[in-house]
């Protein structure tokens, strides 16, 4: 690919200062997002991949927050740099995000109507009726039943796989170049996360956006997304085309998460396991942040950090073993 | 939304109920005989015992009250001992200016409370907030008789910039408004703490919340996020605040009328009482009820007009 892409995380920090301690959410994270692709961003609760997404949008709360380094690269303007103002202007507009929490993302002393009619006022400047017709059309283009009336609804009176449709509905409102999808179907039933998941897809094939899928569920990975980039404890420790991910995992941890997916087809036992646990993310300690628990690590790795390197095009990985043999 | 509001209605009768039955045993306590006053300290033993017969006071307490409930049913507030006037026309000649200085205290007390704790809340631990919440504790504890004396003391003897005794008026005349100047200040005082220091807790409760991080992800200015996202829905604890703080307003509408002459119900309720005038102190305290309950009543239709949770409910 020639052409840049359309984001570029290029070693990002965050970290944030709570009662003296450093803690470094974000630790060096890099990855891109291509136009018209999704990348998986994808790690277990408190691996920092929610903070990097809130990064990208410039949503941490400064302080306890820390923008300690890196680059946020849009379209070629690094983010990090922009104005207040200018920032604002692109949040909502061309990068839209869609948040974990459909029941409490809505504002519930609105309609869910003048929620989306706010954001199209905010960026559009449209108004009155105008403003009206074009929520129905965005409401009909998430696929909620009657749209035209659900409009003057409260959010208490939709469904979570309703509100989370009237959520992409808000992020969908001004064409966003770039879609930031946080756990968008965690907290939904599954029959539900499976139709929020086929309307995201439809929706970046019918406009070309980017998507920036955050999720811990390698099987939505799978199904959703063009490349993934694994994180570990504030670190990315793989990238890769989702094929090749999943045919040919680089990093332990990666081989691990993989084998510690349930599979229906398997012979009922005990479920597998990561030995240990996560370093704790005030931890000062050099080296590979998973070396403590990874049955190939030796002195090297717990002396010094591995820099994610290429083992084929496009795919990467931050690993002094690597290329291993496939561990399965 | 008009089942609710008829529940309310209906819930506030034994609530005037209880007030009346309190009211007229309070009243028993008073010192004073109704019978002598009415009669005069000239009149003989005979001339009061008849009095007694005649006003029913020769009856047992309880059979009083039941005589009492069953001419209220008629709509017979009974007559002022003092002035022999209705209890009804003395009252609603007194009642037009309770409503209008409650108005004129509610009407700068609680914007501005809402304003400074939201300010303060936005600014939050910097020196406008800490200065907000130190006025707001000042409010809170000093006493409304104080207070009342400080504007007279300052505002109204020593600078002269308002007069201090009785109404001028009507509050659409220049000489109304001037007289309710410092009636109105001195009560909304005791407002503009509580309010404040709700309002400041209140937003920055919710500006925790996920909904206004959706806000920001719209791309909205900091000031359209605090007040359309965080203070609209902070006020709601603070309409219930209000509602809660009703019962201190009519208390300290009787301190201010008496403190400030104003020809209130307040007023009328401690004068009645002095004086031992008990169809019109259990007219007042009936009036200051109902009061109450109204107050109540547009609390809960404010509280459903602001959260559709409580209309839809």
């Amino acid at each position: 690919m020639t052409e840049a892409p359309l984001l570029s995380v290029e070693d990002l920090r965050v970290h944030f200062r709570v009662e003296g301690r450093v803690y470094r959410a974000v630790d060096g994270v890099s990855f891109a997002v291509e136009r018209g692709r999704t990348l998986g961003v994808v790690g277990e609760s408190g691996c920092g991949k929610s903070v990097t997404s809130l990064a990208v949008m410039r949503l941490v709360q400064t302080p306890p927050g820390v923008y300690a380094g890196g680059r946020v690269m849009f379209d070629g303007v690094d983010l990090l740099t922009l104005s207040a103002r200018r920032m604002r202007a692109l949040r909502g507009g061309r990068m839209a995000m869609i948040f974990q929490e459909p029941m409490t993302s809505l504002n519930p002393v609105y309609t869910v109507g003048d929620q989306i009619a706010e954001s199209l006022a905010a960026h559009a400047g449209l108004k009155g009726a105008a403003a009206r017709a074009r929520v129905t059309e965005l409401l009909e283009l998430v696929r909620l039943p009657s749209a035209a009336k659900r409009a003057s609804d409260y959010p208490h009176q939709l469904s979570g796989g309703q509100r989370q449709r009237v959520m992409i509905a808000l992020a969908l409102a001004n064409d966003p170049d770039l879609l930031i999808a946080d756990e968008p179907t965690t907290a939904l039933d599954v029959t539900i996360q499976a139709q929020v998941l086929d309307l995201i897809g439809d929706l970046r094939a019918r406009t070309g956006a980017g998507v920036l899928l955050i999720t811990h569920d390698l099987g939505v990975v799978a199904e959703t997304c063009d490349a993934v980039a694994v994180m570990y404890a504030g670190r990315v420790v793989e990238t890769a085309p989702v094929a090749a991910l999943f045919a040919d995992p680089q990093h332990p941890y990666t081989v691990g998460l993989m084998a510690a997916v349930p599979r229906v087809d398997a012979a009922r036992g005990r479920l597998e396991t990561i030995e240990g646990s996560v370093p704790p993310p005030w931890s000062t300690a050099p080296g590979c942040r998973f070396a403590s628990r990874c049955p190939l690590a030796d002195a090297r790795c717990r002396a010094e950090a591995p820099p994610l390197a290429a083992v084929s095009p496009g795919h990467a990985v931050a690993c002094w073993r690597a290329p291993i043999e496939a561990a399965a | 939304m008009i089942a609710q509001l008829a529940n309310r209605i209906a819930l506030s009768i034994p609530v005037l109920l209880g007030v009346l039955a309190l009211g007229f045993a309070l009243l028993q306590l008073v010192p004073g005989d109704p019978a002598i006053v009415l009669a005069g300290p000239t009149a003989t033993e005979e001339v009061v015992q008849a009095i007694r017969v005649e006003m029913g006071l020769d009856k047992s307490v309880p059979h009083q009250f039941v005589l009492y409930l069953g001419r209220l049913l008629e709509g017979d507030l009974g007559r002022s001992l003092i002035s022999n006037k209705t209890v009804a026309s003395e009252l609603g000649a007194a009642i037009g200016p309770t409503a209008e200085l409650m108005v004129a205290c509610l009407a700068w007390s609680i914007p501005l409370g809402i304003l400074l704790g939201t300010v303060a809340a936005s600014l939050r631990g910097g020196v406008i907030d800490r200065l907000v919440m130190a006025f707001s504790v000042a409010g809170v504890s000093l006493p409304i008789f104080f207070i009342c004396l400080l504007m007279i003391q300052y505002l109204g003897v020593e600078w002269r910039l308002f007069p201090f005794l009785g109404r001028g008026g009507p509050l659409w005349t220049a000489e109304g408004l001037d007289h309710i100047v410092l009636p109105a200040l001195s009560l909304g005082l005791i407002f503009v703490g509580p309010v404040a220091r709700m309002t400041r807790s209140s937003v920055l409760e919710v500006l925790k919340l996920d909904h206004v991080r959706t806000a920001r992800a719209k791309g909205l200015s900091e000031t359209a996020v605090l007040v359309r996202h965080g203070l609209r829905n902070a006020l709601i604890p603070v309409v219930t605040l209000v509602g809660l703080q009703a019962g201190y307003l009519l208390g300290g509408a009787v301190v201010t009328e008496s403190v400030f002459s104003w020809p209130g119900v307040g007023r009328l309720a401690v004068g009645a009482i002095l004086s031992s005038d008990f169809p019109l102190a259990q007219g007042a305290i009936l009036t200051l009820a109902m009061a109450f309950i109204v107050i109540n009543l547009i609390v809960d239709a404010a509280y459903a007009a602001l959260d559709p949770r409580v209309r839809g409910a």
